[in-house]
């Protein structure tokens, strides 16, 4: 198969889609443009500030380095997608109220993601692993401690909550 | 910032990918997409063809073979990183795999696609020039098989023919028991290396250093296996003047000048970081703390 655009098959946070995308088209603005979920930011378009990451099969990358094309056949489950219902947030989510982990919001849904994929894989970790965890994750705003501490204590409630969450 | 129209070819092996590259005109490969899509998006790469080889049958196997590890060139970094025979048989992969890029870009970017951009400061490829890893390479009269010290061919660019693929990485096993330290310095965590250093030791049964290898990356165009360790530290107790010694030969290596560091600093790293490298790497060649 060859050609400049592509029927593709993907699962956005839960629902099928269909779609038919020019091949150039990156993961990032097919999520925004075609499918209207404006949550997933993008900052520098060129995989430097993470603003953009979504989980793809939930693994986190970056939508800004991937074209819709090689999304096909994939689960992919953005910021709109990571809490539970309409009016229940992610602990996630809830931390970082609670902890001032976003001032203006613009880097939050890929940190948000990152962090998912990350406390999945690691329940306990230390604030060091967390600063780790995030460091392809620019943000302009907080300094960085709001968000380490929002995503210590989501960790925290995370294991409270038997690991309900996802 | 968008990538410029190229058409897309979704080849299913990797004859078919190298019989594409022979008959398209100015074609690009897309492994990963961790480095050439922000070529892409910036433009500095205008492909008319993109071929992407996530969908090539087996290009994603972590197998032993003849005593070493063969890496398939899809192989993605993440799964390098949680793999247990890379952990046990070439634990200084796993130690600097963990500085490639953020766990965002290990979890897309391949090991092949890392090889293939030949970015000098790339961890990857100063793990295959210290331990001097083969490149299995698959053109359109068949493959072939080059040690990694040949395969740069300058600054970010490989001596892969352009209807060739690049289709696995063999890294030879150390011995049961050997040292590994991976050190680098960077201006934050996931950046590329200003400089970084490979070490591996292996001890005899008198405890004296029976083999070396170091390399290090990031420092000219592309790493450099620092040959003459070895005749400095075999024979050696491992005692700190012997390490420094060794870490002395990199005084004289090719460095470059750039906006993140000069080339007399980029020697000197080499030297501090290679000397903590085999530090790192004695320490564990001995059994003693990490
Ligand atoms: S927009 Fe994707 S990394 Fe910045
Ligand atoms: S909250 Fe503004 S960039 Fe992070």
């Amino acid at each position: 198969m060859t050609g400049t655009t592509r029927r593709i098959s993907v699962t956005v946070n839960g629902t099928p889609r269909d779609e038919e995308v020019e091949v150039r088209l990156t993961l990032a603005d097919f999520l925004r443009k075609r499918l209207g979920l404006t949550g997933t930011h993008l900052g520098c378009e060129h995989g430097v500030c993470g603003a953009c990451t979504v989980l793809v099969d939930g693994m986190s990358a970056r939508s800004c380095l991937m074209l819709a094309v090689q999304a096909d056949d994939c689960d992919i489950t953005t910021v709109e997608g990571i809490a539970p219902s309409k009016d229940v947030l992610h602990p996630l989510q809830e931390a970082f109220r609670d902890h001032h982990g976003l001032q203006c919001g613009f880097c939050t849904a890929g940190i948000l993601t990152t962090l998912v994929e990350f406390l999945r894989d690691n329940p306990s970790p230390s604030e060091g692993e967390v600063r780790e965890a995030i460091s392809g994750n620019l943000c302009r705003c907080t300094g960085y401690q709001g968000i380490v501490d929002a995503a210590l204590d989501a960790a925290r409630r995370l294991r409270e909550a038997g690991g309900a969450a996802r | 910032m968008k990538p410029p129209p190229f058409s897309y070819h979704t080849p299913q092996s990797v004859a078919e990918a190298v019989a594409l590259l022979g008959s398209l005109d100015n074609a690009r490969l897309l492994a990963g997409g961790q480095s050439l899509m922000p070529m892409l998006n910036m433009r500095y790469a205008q492909p008319d063809h993109l071929i992407d080889l996530a969908r090539v049958a087996g290009l994603d196997r972590i197998e032993g073979r003849d005593g070493g590890l063969e890496i398939g060139a899809m192989v993605r970094q993440r799964s390098v990183e949680f793999s247990e025979d890379v952990r046990r048989l070439c634990p200084l992969l796993a130690e600097a795999i963990r500085f490639v890029g953020h766990r965002q870009t290990r979890n897309r970017g391949t090991v092949g696609g890392s090889i293939a951009h030949c970015d000098s400061a790339a961890e990857i490829p100063t793990v295959c020039a210290a331990l001097e890893a083969t490149i299995r390479i698959e053109g359109p009269s068949g493959w072939r098989e080059i040690p990694f010290r040949e395969f740069p061919a300058g600054y970010l660019m490989s001596s892969l023919a352009p209807d060739e693929v690049l289709v696995s990485l063999y890294l030879p096993v150390w011995a049961a028991g050997h040292g590994h330290g991976f050190e680098e310095f960077a201006r934050r965590h996931g950046d590329f290396a200003i400089v970084s250093a490979a070490a591996l030791l292996e001890t005899n049964k008198d405890g004296r250093i029976a083999r070396a290898a170091l390399a290090i990356g990031g420092a000219g165009a592309a790493p450099v296996r620092i040959d003459a360790v070895e005749t400095e530290l075999v024979g050696r107790a491992g005692e700190r003047e012997a390490f420094a010694a060794a870490a002395d030969l990199c005084s004289g290596i090719e460095a470059y000048d750039d906006i993140h560091a000069s080339g007399k600093y980029r020697r000197h790293l080499a030297r501090v970081l290679a000397l903590r490298a085999f530090t790192k790497a004695w320490s564990r060649a001995v059994g003693g703390p990490a």
